[in-house]
């Protein structure tokens, strides 16, 4: 531990100390030095505890994005290790929205598809015209996952994202191996009011979206949500989930981005493939 | 120990807790009292987080409180108050993840919550540290006890758990109990935080306010419209 007193400036800050503290309070000088030490100090203190507490943060943040993976498949187990359970259940795929297909050659456990969203090397920014998400821009590549049970696909989980009344809703859509029907949705991040469009995490109206279809027989995606509660004996009712309550602006919202990445800018192509090749 | 316990840090210990309590006396620190207590769970982090902020908040300004400009007092309270709290909030998302998402924005308003900051203008503006941060321990506990009790009503009669494990065994799982969904709602700790003042009004009759002006009955004859 090297001593203070020894510091070759330690002399003049202790002079400028002494004299900056033996002003009156009121003084202008020392108003300023007041307001500059205590932002530095204040500044000092609150980057330490970032820097120094990151690494545990994005850990927090990497299991608690697993958690929600496997939440979404149905193969979430109380107090289970959820890191094994996520390594040997889930295989994460790269997939080119334009073609469809898988990419090889970048490594799957670091990409960040949201992080890729933001650089514009690797994203593209959505013509607003079709922009139904408002969403702006998307990355080219999307990372998907696959539950298997041998060679044979149980479930696509999608990542799926778009603005609702506050916020981007950012989540997951699982699919059945036919690219068709719905098993379950969750939002991991958003901001909605709570209570009203925050209710999208309520597991209550998650468990309606189970057997819902996307895809009209035309093959238009035509999943959305509606006004007040679906009659399940009316025709059409496949395509139809309830609307939140109160929350109008966020039913839009996740009707919208059901759509945009149902589509052919978002996974239509890929899913496509998935069908036909399996 | 009792170098530290004085006459002095005791008594600014204890008060807080019923007799000068900042939720039932001075009615501060309601907002988050209403969010963040529809669990057990949440209210116990909060209140730690609460405590832990007033405590060291009023430590620090009171180290520096002779040296603080009259004009620029306030500006720099809020600077220690906003990166102490900043710190709770990293520290929360790192070491209790799962809490922190469901506190999301509380955590952070514990920056304009009145008892911080009414503290720190109150008492460590005027003296020593080790006082003021009893005095923030104090405070934060008084804080903390309404806290709980209105958690504890609101987590058993909402949704028949008590720190997620059951008491009451609901009707949806075969059991006799069927919850008020009103408890989970925020207006439900209005009541029960107001049942509470009520009941530390009525034993300490000298918490009760003064009345302040006396509304007058309306006089016959007077100011009306016609």
């Amino acid at each position: 531990m090297p001593n203070l007193k020894d510091c070759k400036h330690y002399e003049k800050f202790k002079i400028y100390a002494d004299r900056i503290l033996a002003q009156s309070n009121d003084s202008l000088e020392k108003t300023l030095a007041i307001a500059l030490w205590v932002c530095f100090v204040c500044a000092i203190l609150v980057s330490i505890a970032a820097v120094a507490l990151r690494p545990m943060q994005a850990n927090n943040k990497a299991l608690d994005m697993k958690k929600n993976i496997l939440d979404v498949a149905g193969l979430l187990q109380e107090g289970g290790d959820i890191n094994a359970a996520f390594d040997q259940q889930i295989e994460a795929k790269l997939v080119d929205l334009e073609t469809g297909d898988y990419v090889e050659g970048i490594d799957v456990a670091s990409y960040d598809q949201r992080k890729a969203a933001k650089d514009p090397a690797q994203s593209i920014v959505i013509p607003s015209d079709k922009d139904i998400a408002s969403i702006k821009v998307k990355a080219k590549i999307a990372k998907v996952y696959l539950v298997k049970k041998g060679e044979e696909i149980q479930s696509i989980i999608l990542p799926i994202s778009g603005y609702g009344l506050w916020s981007t809703l950012y989540g997951f859509l699982a699919l059945d191996a036919d690219g068709q029907t719905v098993q379950s949705i969750n939002f991991y991040d958003q901001a909605e009011t709570p209570g009203l469009g925050g209710e999208v995490v309520n597991p209550n109206w998650r468990a309606l979206w189970q057997g819902k279809k996307v895809y009209s027989e035309s093959g238009e995606p035509v999943l959305k949500l509606i006004k007040g509660v679906v009659d399940t004996g009316k025709p059409g009712s496949e395509y139809q989930v309830d609307g939140l309550a109160g929350a109008t602006l966020t039913s839009v919202g996740v009707s919208n981005l059901i759509k945009y990445w149902m589509s052919k800018e978002g996974f239509a192509t890929y899913l496509e493939k998935v069908r036909t090749e399996g | 120990m009792s170098a530290i316990l004085t006459n002095e840090t005791k008594k600014v210990l204890i008060k807080p807790l019923i007799n000068e309590n900042p939720i039932t006396l001075q009615v501060l620190g309601i907002c988050s009292a209403l969010a963040v207590t529809s669990q057990m769970s949440t209210s116990l982090i909060m209140a730690i987080a609460l405590t832990s902020v007033t405590a060291c908040s009023s430590a620090s300004i009171s180290l520096i409180r002779n040296h603080i400009p009259s004009s620029i007092r306030i500006i720099v309270q809020m600077t220690i108050i906003a990166s102490l709290v900043i710190v709770v909030d990293q520290i929360l998302k790192a070491v209790a993840y799962d809490i922190s998402k469901q506190l999301s924005v509380f955590v952070g308003l514990i920056i304009t919550n009145c008892i911080v900051m009414g503290r720190a203008e109150a008492y460590a503006m005027k003296n020593p540290p080790l006082e003021s941060f009893m005095d923030g321990i104090g405070n934060g506990l008084g804080y903390s006890l309404i806290l709980v009790i209105v958690a504890f009503f609101r987590e058993l009669f909402g949704s028949g758990k008590l720190l997620g494990i059951e008491i009451f065994e609901l009707t949806k799982d075969g059991g006799w109990y069927d919850p008020n969904g009103l408890m989970l709602l925020p207006p439900s700790a209005f009541f029960i935080i107001g049942m509470i003042i009520w009941v530390f009004r009525q034993i300490k009759p000298e918490q009760r306010e003064h009345v302040e002006f006396q509304i007058m009955p309306i006089a016959h004859g007077e100011g009306g419209h016609h």
